[in-house]
């Protein structure tokens, strides 16, 4: 690890100024990821800006019935909010979904999305990898791939982004709010990870400097339930091969709303719109649910090694608005 | 230049107050084991994944291998060996002693402190990936236990003894 100066920010506006006029810092919260990073060489700054200490911890319920989570609110204390677990179900199952008791309470919103798109080369530096240096090759072509894309790679680029939270999050239309120099700006989650194409290098759009505030998510839908569904080698604390995190309004057994994000299986969270496009309207059940996942489906490009998470994704989607019909949530 | 990389850092561990100037590189876990001899939490993996630099930090479960102590100045650090007291030992560690919860030991001061937090965790009605109803107090069953000890491992795989313990310490 290089050496590293450090400032813990008094404030947001402290943390952004610090942020512009060094270009070679990095912005701390809980530090799972970042601080896992700098230790394998894969991260090095010069300049450790820490925002753990800011005063974005609150969890608002505002008065439109939308919910502002603070970027320093513990995944863990999210889980456990009550609003959270009685009106966002997919979401408390995401986080819960999600890395370990110990990781959950050091872990926190902002750096959750932030956490880097990644795969086992990515983080071994002993490896060749596009996203840590643009132009050196990618090694997954022909390597280990159970982990990476089925949806959405380039030929630079097919790791996964990991999160758990971020799928749910990306179902719900949530707004990631940020502040740079400029001001507060708005995001949608939908827009703010990227597909790799051939800039691998990036992760997400938020420009260089700007700090995650709060992250948004509108009121649910009058009627809705949700979930969320992991898929995973081992029954805990393992990233997901696929996950489904899916919101249905039925009204007499036909579909008025559908929404659905897959993890586990692109370099974002992958919003489904042709699944969602596919089920409204009609009426709710295995047939429906089987022909729209084929029809999200039918985009995937699986590479040498990781064709199952096709079929796997695909019965895990049915599964999951199956059991939201039987009211798991 | 060379002085930006170090500061001066306080904490409150096991009830005593230390001091100490460190590398800005310092993980908390180091700071306990390398620069205050506080050798209660395990480097295992190094890397979050092994639990066994597990602590209460501020009164929660952490992993203390990919925290930055420096961003942990003034925190309160509770180790396995700061759990009881002098005539007693803490009832989650007695517990681990009469299941025999463990084998060689490595992984135990993380797994008592990882359990003490996680009991609190569920006093407080937190639920876990597998608790059926999110809006319900769990119980705290086996799957409970064995999916909210799931960041601690044990390459000695004392896992029923673990859980034998933790469901005896719940009582």
């Amino acid at each position: 690890m290089n050496p590293f100066a450090y400032h813990r920010a008094t404030s947001v506006q402290d943390a952004v100024t610090t942020v512009a006029e060094r270009p070679d810092a990095v912005y701390l919260a809980g530090g799972t990821n970042l601080v896992d990073h700098m230790k394998l060489g894969v991260a090095e700054t010069a300049l450790v800006v820490d925002v753990g200490h800011l005063p974005l911890y609150d969890i608002d319920h505002l008065d439109d019935g939308s919910l502002r989570i603070g970027a320093d609110v513990r995944n863990a204390d999210l889980a456990a909010h009550p609003i959270v677990r009685s009106r966002y179900p997919v979401l408390a199952r995401a986080l819960l979904a999600g890395a370990s008791g110990q990781l959950r309470n050091l872990a926190t919103t902002a750096g959750n999305l932030l956490q880097r798109t990644r795969c086992v080369y990515f983080q071994d530096v002993t490896t060749p990898c596009n996203k840590r240096s643009p132009g050196q090759g990618c090694s997954a072509i022909g390597g280990y791939v159970r982990y990476h894309a089925i949806l959405g790679a380039s030929p630079h680029c097919m790791a996964t982004h990991p999160s758990d939270m971020a799928v749910a999050m990306t179902a719900l239309d949530a707004q990631v709010v940020y502040v740079d120099v400029d001001g507060e700006h708005r995001l949608p989650l939908t827009d703010f990870h990227r597909l790799p194409g051939e800039e691998p290098h990036r992760d997400t759009n938020l420009p260089a400097g700007a700090l995650i505030t709060a992250v948004e998510i509108p009121a649910p839908l009058d009627g809705a339930h949700s979930t969320y569904r992991k898929v995973r080698d081992r029954n805990s604390y393992a990233f997901a091969l696929t996950s489904v995190a899916a919101e249905l309004v039925t009204e007499d057994g036909t579909i008025n709303s559908a929404r659905i994000a897959l993890g586990g299986v692109a370099h974002k969270p992958w919003r489904a719109h042709r699944a969602e496009h596919a089920l409204l309207g009609q009426p709710a059940g295995e047939d429906t649910f089987t022909a729209a996942a084929d029809h999200e489906l039918a985009q995937a490009e699986p590479l040498e090694g990781n064709e199952f998470k096709v079929e796997l994704t695909r019965r895990t989607l049915v599964a999951t608005l199956l059991g939201l019909m039987e009211g798991h949530q | 230049m060379e002085s930006a990389h170090f500061t001066q850092v306080t904490v409150h561990v096991d009830g005593e107050t230390r001091q100490v100037e460190i590398d800005n590189r310092t993980t908390l876990l180091d700071l306990l084991r390398e620069h205050l001899g506080v050798t209660a939490p395990k480097k295992g993996c190094d890397h979050g994944q092994c639990g066994s630099c597990t602590v209460l930090l501020d009164g929660r479960r952490a992993t203390t291998c990919l925290s930055l102590a420096v961003a942990h100045d003034q925190a309160e650090i509770v180790t396995a060996a700061g759990l009881g007291d002098q005539t007693s030992l803490h009832p989650v560690a007695q517990a681990f002693l009469d299941h025999d919860g463990f084998q060689c030991g490595y992984c135990t001061p993380g797994q008592i402190c990882s359990a003490v937090g996680m009991l609190d965790e569920v006093k407080s009605g937190a639920p876990s990936h597998v608790t059926e109803h999110l809006e319900k107090s769990p119980d705290l069953d086996d799957d409970e236990i064995r999916e909210r000890m799931s960041g601690n491992l044990c390459r000695c795989a004392a896992y029923p003894n673990i859980v034998a313990a933790i469901h005896e310490a719940a009582r």
